[in-house]
């Protein structure tokens, strides 16, 4: 097992409340695997993420509880200096935005040699050369030239490219990849996200990709997390999950996206309402106020993951 | 497609729009144009979607500023109800607009921060004199919000306090406030949650049902797309290159450059994603300020010929039903 994280709780805190970004979740990835972490926004789907690599901002957040064992060992319970040998070594992360995450005052091949130096010991010369190696692999022409560029020189999806290559650069054993190509036009992700997964089978590397697009899901990963306000409301095998969706949540989302497969004019069934504040969750199961099959006891208390199926497991009470 | 026909609402012929690239400050040159628009014709009739796909920069949204006379083109005309809107002054622009409005994509930069959300949704009602007394126009406030689902109590609260889907729908009032016919929507999901898309979606096919409006829907999302549009016209870099029935579209596009964006999209389906193409063309957009000679597409096209390079291929109809095709390979 590569990385197990159990009740992982991340909270903020805020001038009304403590705000529960990410209460008490718990899974399991193997080497070379795909998992997805699905979700809208404010669900806490990147701060889970960044909670693996300890990139909590501290105060005002705080990872109050659980474990990350990640080869054998408790990242939790390293120091500071013991954390940064392993981010973006053992376990690197790709941002989202690809105009925002690069540093525009140093040239991309500063950038992308950077991580080989530290943690790979290289000298210059051979981070160089190991640097035109990881950008011809991600396709992106003219390499050797192109060291010498800066950002602003490159359109976003050449970025996206670029800082690709510097999760890759020290061949981690986990890649995060938080929404890699919201930003990006839809042929220049599907080839963005092609290539990314070539490349994770070709090292054995296992993937987290964020998303809010289950199209992405369904195409890229082996199994699948659902998040709504914090907590992890479904969790199963790609194909199962689409095959049977359990929870009330994950069905409202398949139901209200038009898909290309499908007939058109189908009315979409949307999800009435809106995500919760997460500083003011409703009281029992957060979903219970949009959800069409609430209860009674929805309204009371608060469900727990269990599992309904094989390898199939949903927190909501119309399973108890 | 150049005669007018007094049938459509909007008429768009020969649109043409190039944005002046000047450099230096003393000595200034111009360096060239950047093509925005290069040769877009469509109809749009009463009560029709017109959608209008395609990358970022392609002139979706340019299209759309055109047709609205917030920009003025190069050349080509529009038509609305077969009068010629065509760089008509700001006094007659202004009356336009109660005919003509546009959601934009962006619900929190397009709300003003400091109007209350009855100020912005009644400003349209006060400008073009549309209700008299304060009771008539309060009143008609409360039916507009009423109408895209908001309490009407809320009226006085500011657009900070609400979220993003919520903005949205006060966007949709301040449109439909002057009663027009015609609406653009620019992106008017793309920044929104999945969940909150589709109620989005579903109110704008009501009031369009309830008001038969015209929509020329703008997006990037083909799914979305289809499912609103009644026609659809995909756009490469200022050119419309295939314009089609939204059915024939998707079971029989015919462009290479249509077929991509289809095959690029992924289906919420693991069983089907399993045996599916997806990245069909490689490279990125090729600059406006400096565009291919030939067909547009051909730098990226999988199955470019010697022609493609040298001669710019035109709109033309295949099976005469209406689904037109700019590719020199199609026949």
């Amino acid at each position: 097992m590569l990385l197990q994280v159990r009740n992982l709780s991340t909270y903020f805190l805020a001038d009304n409340g403590v705000v529960k970004a990410v209460d008490d979740i718990s899974y399991d990835l193997e080497e070379g695997e795909t998992l997805s972490i699905v979700g809208e926004s404010g669900c806490g789907k990147t701060v889970s993420a960044l909670s693996l690599l300890r990139l909590i901002p501290d105060p005002p957040g705080k990872i109050v509880n659980g474990k990350i064992i990640f080869e054998g060992r408790d990242l939790l319970t390293l120091s500071e200096d013991e954390i940064c040998d392993i981010r973006g070594n053992r376990m690197a992360m790709i941002f989202q935005e690809p105009m925002t995450s690069l540093n525009p005052v140093l040239t991309i091949g500063h950038q992308v040699m950077e991580p080989l130096m530290l943690h790979k010991g290289m000298n210059r010369k051979e981070a160089l050369k190991e640097c035109i190696e990881l950008l011809k692999g991600m396709q992106i022409p003219d390499a050797r030239t192109m060291v010498g560029a800066y950002p602003h020189q490159f359109s976003g999806g050449m970025r996206q490219r670029v800082m690709v290559s510097m999760g890759l650069s020290c061949n981690p054993r986990l890649i995060i990849a938080d929404e890699p190509t919201t930003a990006l036009d839809v042929t220049i992700q599907a080839e963005l996200l092609d290539l990314m997964k070539k490349l994770t089978r070709d090292h054995f590397t296992a993937l987290i990709i964020i998303t809010h697009n289950l199209g992405i899901v369904a195409r890229y990963a082996d199994k699948v997390i659902v998040m709504y306000a914090g907590r992890i409301v479904e969790k199963a095998l790609t194909r199962e999950l689409y095959r049977s969706p359990l929870h009330p949540y994950t069905i409202g989302l398949m139901e209200s996206v038009p898909r290309l497969d499908q007939d058109i004019k189908q009315k979409l069934r949307p999800i009435e309402g809106q995500p919760p504040d997460l500083a003011y969750l409703p009281s029992g199961c957060s979903f219970h106020p949009r959800c069409r099959r609430a209860m009674e006891r929805c309204r009371r208390e608060s469900p727990t993951l269990r599992e309904v199926s094989d390898n199939h497991e949903a927190a909501c009470w119309i399973y108890e | 497609m150049n005669n007018v026909n007094t049938n459509a609402l909007i008429q768009v012929r020969e649109l043409t729009k190039f944005f002046p690239i000047y450099r230096g400050a003393i000595f200034r040159r111009k360096l060239g144009d950047l093509r925005a628009l290069d040769g877009v014709s469509f109809d749009i009739s009463r009560g029709e979607t017109l959608g209008l796909v395609g990358e970022s920069g392609c002139g979706k949204t340019t299209t759309g500023r055109t047709i609205l006379q917030l920009e003025h083109p190069t050349s080509g005309k529009v038509f609305f109800e077969g009068r010629d809107i065509t760089g008509i002054g700001k006094y007659e622009a202004r009356r336009l607009r109660k005919h003509m409005q546009i959601i934009y994509q962006d619900p929190f930069g397009s709300l003003n921060p400091r109007m209350t959300v009855r100020d912005i949704v009644g400003e349209p009602l006060l400008i073009h004199e549309l209700t008299k007394g304060r009771g008539e126009y309060r009143d008609r406030i409360d039916s507009l919000l009423k109408m895209v689902g908001l309490n009407p109590a809320m009226a006085a609260r500011y657009p900070h306090e609400f979220s993003g889907g919520e903005r949205q729908r006060i966007g949709i009032a301040r449109a439909l406030a002057v009663n027009p016919g015609f609406i653009i929507c620019d992106e008017p999901v793309s920044a929104l949650d999945v969940s909150i898309q589709a109620q989005i979606i579903n109110l704008l096919e009501e009031i369009q049902e309830k008001f038969g409006l015209a929509y020329l829907f703008i997006a990037h999302d083909l799914a979305v797309v289809r499912h609103i549009s009644n026609r659809i016209a995909v756009m490469y870099l200022g050119e419309i290159v295939e314009i089609a029935d939204r059915k024939d579209l998707y079971r029989e596009p015919m462009h290479p450059y249509t077929k991509a964006l289809l095959a690029a999209i992924p289906i919420p389906d693991p069983e089907m994603e399993y045996s599916r193409e997806h990245s069909m063309i490689k490279g990125e957009v090729p600059s406006l300020f400096d565009t291919p000679p030939g067909c547009k597409f051909h730098t990226r096209c999988p199955i470019m010929q010697k022609i493609c390079r040298e001669s710019r291929p035109v709109l033309k109809n295949m099976h005469g039903n209406e689904h037109m095709v700019a590719c020199h390979l199609v026949i």
